[in-house]
């Protein structure tokens, strides 16, 4: 038994026939081919699949498919605007918050969400935002560092990190 | 003529990040083949059992399913996973470990049957359809029972469950320096197992391809080169040369992508059985059961010395669990890596070192970054607080009393078969590290605070270890049966684009800048020009991977090596073209020019041009612009620091609370300082991990009760500090730039320094020691003791 969901993914509109069981994180994989996301564990625990519906990060590997019919995804694959990089894309490329990677797609959509909500986050506030998602890597300082540049870019040019 | 600043020792921003920041990097489960199958492993629930029976036919009989097999369909194809690295000049017990078991599973975890289908949610429905009765015998998990008259026993090859016993050291004058001691300290340490953690688990895709009957798997390993070489020559029936193997993208390692893994073997042979790409991805909850884990050794110490704090004799005996079979080179790590550098940053005159490799029910154990140095660290640093306390001594004193001293290098310990240290200037970085949290201060703070029940602990770590692992000849004698060199091959392209490939393998580390950064400068042309290529084993030089922080100084010097090859080769085409003699011809900044008249020159892209159309070439020489080099450094390089940890203990809860950490390291010099700091913030991090969070524990029965990152605290940014970090510079004499290596540094430093903070903010309390990881609980619990 399958289902048809419609949904829009960084603002391109999908039809799909999908199984019940279908996580969102392997609709988003499997089906529409957007490898940015990943997944790196089974219990919710790493936020590397973390994506964001309809303006809120979700963790889509707890997701399914058929939860999200009717809704707006954003991937990290929609987070630059023209070939642009986004400010938190910038800032983890200038402050070396990423390493191997595996992380970074999760950690930027956590950033995102945290920076909509409190553009001007303290070290401590943007660890606490970020406890849902782990890096093995880093060490988070400069995923911190990071943020940090990313919330000073956004606050001198604030059009630079509209999530549409 | 432009002068460009040298790019090596600039924190050039990294060329891998914009793929990666885009969701554009390739790891291994985003690479799709058509008509990929994939296959889900049935492993074993029990922790030893015997095999009774295995019916796979409701499994077979699932809509999507190609295919179900066991040990029986595999016997004549798929030989055992060999160790390539048993313990160096002793007897070893290596059992055969099956990539499926036959009879008997030996852990949780352990692969029992396999299912190929076309989907990955039927792959692991039917699975879980395969029936398999067993008869549970009695397991352990604990090496020191594993070891007692009457433990269940693993293997009939190896009895007692004894891998191998190995020694080093001298006894006879360890023990005549402990019947002159005036002070003995004891000590029994646990380091504790731990689980590695890539945030990408482990995986492979194999594809046969009929018409060429070549096989290729994709697979995330930190060494293709050596995993193409193993799985051919002892395990596949596939020759060498139909064998390819490409390491993507890879998400983190940490010394579990090295060892070799019974689904590389599973998924090539059922591609070419089915006729299908075949790929295996894990779970995490199979992760933690079936990749390999770290550490876990149980380890009995005395440490002899005078009552001035002279340090005079070291002993040091070791059981280091491996798990259910030997791993790729588990029983050379846990002996060589870890039994030659007990001594530390420290002149023992005495050390006698016993290291028994045990097997039980448990994951295989292996290098997990730092590979037998922590241990071998923690223990040494733990050691000297010991002491310290014993005789009521500062710590920095009886530090600073034992150093090696700096014009002691090169610096061989006494009989422990570890090759002589380089070079090192210990006191400098411990001098430094008291300096950034100023330490008299903050010793009357603690001592004011212990008035008014604040518990504030200082720790200090000041190790060593041996990096850039090689040479060949000395690796070998410690077991490891292959080279340990390193390879790079540079061509400069007809238009004077530069293509590096290097035998080691980037997995987060950044070579394709630092390398980059590195060949620029070497032919005086900018980072865009450079391309640096490596994870694929075809038509690029045997290579031997990343591990043991060598990168840079075996294949950053096998690089350099490379260049200056080409570049004798430049400046003889460049003269024939200029029409003088190659000595009246210098090349800087990208071009060759006629010394004394810059104006008369010819650029890389006029040379390399020239080079491969065969204009212009003095006689004699061959075409082309390229060369190779395998770089056998003649030693290892040892990088050194201080770390210094400050914490507060609550009271009431036991919490710890990191307030300060300073790390003063001396890598040597540093390409990329961007990097480096990386390297040594999330070394600093695991390290942090093991001494306060991190721990794997097994039941009696062989189950693994830290099974998902549920239970098992993977640290996250909000359990961790701000690090400070400095660093000293002592060039190595070894390798080309004088750099030491940097990968593990961080994770062996900082567990000690953890560690020796949170006793140190309960000694007064007569509280002498905590078993790690250090949780509130046990803190707790030992503040709850009677004094
Ligand atoms: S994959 Fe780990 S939280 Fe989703
Ligand atoms: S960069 Fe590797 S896990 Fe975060």
């Amino acid at each position: 038994m399958t289902r048809i969901i419609t949904l829009r993914v960084n603002g391109k509109s999908y039809e799909n026939e999908v199984s019940p069981r279908l996580l969102l994180v392997h609709y988003l994989r499997d089906v529409l081919g957007l490898t940015g996301t990943h997944i790196a564990c089974d219990t919710s625990q790493c936020g590397a699949c973390t994506v964001m519906f309809n303006g809120e990060s979700v963790k889509s590997c707890t997701m399914l498919a058929v939860q999200a019919d009717g809704g707006e995804v954003k991937t990290v694959e929609g987070l630059a605007t023209n070939g642009k990089l986004h400010p938190l894309q910038q800032g983890f490329w200038e402050k070396h918050g990423l390493q191997c990677g595996f992380c970074t797609p999760g950690m930027l959509m956590s950033s995102l969400n945290l920076l909509q909500r409190n553009p001007d986050p303290t070290p401590d506030e943007i660890r606490h935002a970020l406890e849902g998602n782990l890096c093995r890597c880093t060490g988070y300082q400069n995923i911190v560092a990071a943020v940090q540049w990313a919330a000073q870019e956004m606050k001198a040019k604030p059009a630079a990190g509209v999530a549409e | 003529m432009v002068t460009t600043a040298p790019l090596v020792g600039q924190s050039v921003k990294r060329k891998e990040d914009p793929r990666l920041l885009t969701g554009n990097g390739r790891y291994l489960d985003d690479i799709r083949l058509p008509n990929t199958h994939h296959m889900a492993v049935r492993r074993s629930p029990y922790g030893h059992a015997n095999i009774l029976s295995i019916d796979t036919e409701a499994a077979a009989n699932l809509p999507g399913v190609v295919g179900v097999f066991t040990a029986e369909d595999l016997k004549d194809s798929v030989k055992p996973l060999p160790c390539g690295m048993p313990a160096g000049g002793v007897e070893n017990h290596l059992p055969p470990h099956r990539v499926l078991a036959q009879d008997r599973v030996r852990y949780v975890g352990d692969a029992v049957a396999f299912v190929v289908a076309n989907d990955p949610y039927i792959a692991h429905d039917a699975m879980e359809l395969i029936d398999v009765q067993y008869q549970e015998l009695p397991a352990v998990v604990d090496a020191a029972r594993a070891v007692e008259p009457g433990a269940p026993q693993l293997h009939d090859e190896a009895p007692g469950n004894i891998c191998m016993h190995w020694t080093a050291g001298n006894k006879d004058d360890t023990d005549a320096a402990f019947a002159n001691a005036e002070v003995v300290v004891k000590h029994h340490i646990y380091n504790q197992r731990l689980i590695p953690n890539p945030l990408e688990t482990r995986g492979t895709l194999a594809n046969y391809d009929a018409g060429t009957e070549e096989t290729t798997l994709w697979v995330t390993s930190q060494l293709p080169h050596v995993h193409k070489i193993l799985l051919s020559a002892f395990v596949l029936d596939i020759p060498e040369h139909k064998l390819r193997l490409i390491a993507p993208e890879i998400g983190g390692a940490f010394g579990s992508k090295i060892f070799l893994y019974a689904d590389m073997a599973l998924t090539a042979w059922a591609s070419k059985h089915l006729g299908v790409p075949v790929k295996f991805v894990e779970t995490r909850m199979e992760n933690y059961v079936a990749t390999q884990h770290g550490r876990d050794q149980t380890q009995d110490i005395e440490l002899a010395a005078r009552r001035d704090g002279t340090m005079l004799g070291l002993r040091v005996k070791s059981l280091a669990n491996l798990g259910a079979y030997p791993s790729t080179i588990a029983p050379g790590v846990v002996t060589a890596l870890f039994g030659r550098m007990v001594s530390g940053a420290y002149r023992i005159p005495a050390i006698w070192v016993e290291v028994d490799g045990v097997y039980t029910n448990t994951a295989m154990v292996d290098a997990y970054r730092g590979a037998g140095r922590p241990e071998a660290t923690y223990l040494v640093e733990r050691m000297v607080d010991l002491l310290a306390d014993e005789l009521a001594m500062d710590p920095v004193d009886v530090r600073r009393k034992n150093f090696i001293p700096p014009d002691a290098f090169p610096y061989t310990p006494p009989d422990l078969g570890m090759l002589p240290y380089d070079s090192g200037n210990y006191a400098v970085t411990l001098d430094r590290a008291l300096n950034h949290v100023n330490y008299s201060a903050l010793r009357a703070q603690q001592e004011e605070g212990r008035k008014a029940g604040r518990l504030m602990g200082i720790g200090i770590s000041s190790y060593v270890e041996v990096c850039g692992l090689a040479p060949s000849s000395w690796i070998q004698k410690q077991g490891w049966g292959g080279p340990m060199y390193e390879s790079a091959e540079i061509r400069v392209l007809p238009t004077g684009k530069i293509s590096a490939v290097t035998g080691s393998l980037s997995h987060g580390q950044g070579h394709e800048t630092t390398f980059a950064q590195i060949v620029a400068d070497e032919f005086g042309v900018g980072m865009g020009d450079v391309e640096i290529k490596y994870g694929d084993t075809a038509g690029a030089p045997f290579g031997m991977g990343t591990y043991g922080s060598r990168s840079l100084a075996v294949g950053g010097t096998a690089l350099q090596k490379s260049a200056q090859k080409i570049k004798e080769k430049i400046l003889a085409i460049g003269a024939n073209l200029l029409e003088v003699a190659p000595e009246d011809v210098e090349f800087d900044h990208g071009s060759v020019s006629v010394k004394g008249a810059p104006g008369s020159s010819k650029t890389l892209a006029e040379i390399a041009f020239a080079a491969w159309l065969n204009t212009g070439v003095p006689a004699g020489m061959e075409a082309g612009l390229e060369a190779t080099t395998y770089y056998d450094p003649p030693s290892c390089t040892f990088p050194f620091g201080t770390h210094i940890c400050v914490v507060d203990v609550d009271p009431d809860t036991g919490h710890v609370d990191i307030i300060r950490y300073v790390a003063v390291d001396d890598v040597g010099p540093v390409v990329n300082p961007m990097i480096v700091d990386g390297q040594l913030e999330g070394g600093i991090a695991q390290g942090i991990g093991q001494a306060l969070f991190e721990g794997a524990v097994y039941d009696k029965f062989g189950y693994l009760l830290t099974g998902s990152m549920i239970d098992y605290a993977v640290p996250r940014a909000s359990y961790l500090p701000n690090f400070e970090l400095d660093r000293t510079v002592t060039p190595s004499p070894i390798s080309a730039f004088g750099s030491k290596g940097v990968g593990e540094a961080g994770t062996i430093a900082s567990t000690p320094a953890v560690a020796n903070a949170v006793v140190d903010a309960l000694s007064h309390l007569g509280i002498r020691d905590l078993q790690m990881p250090i949780t509130p609980q046990r803190v707790w619990h030992a503040l709850q003791q009677p004094k």
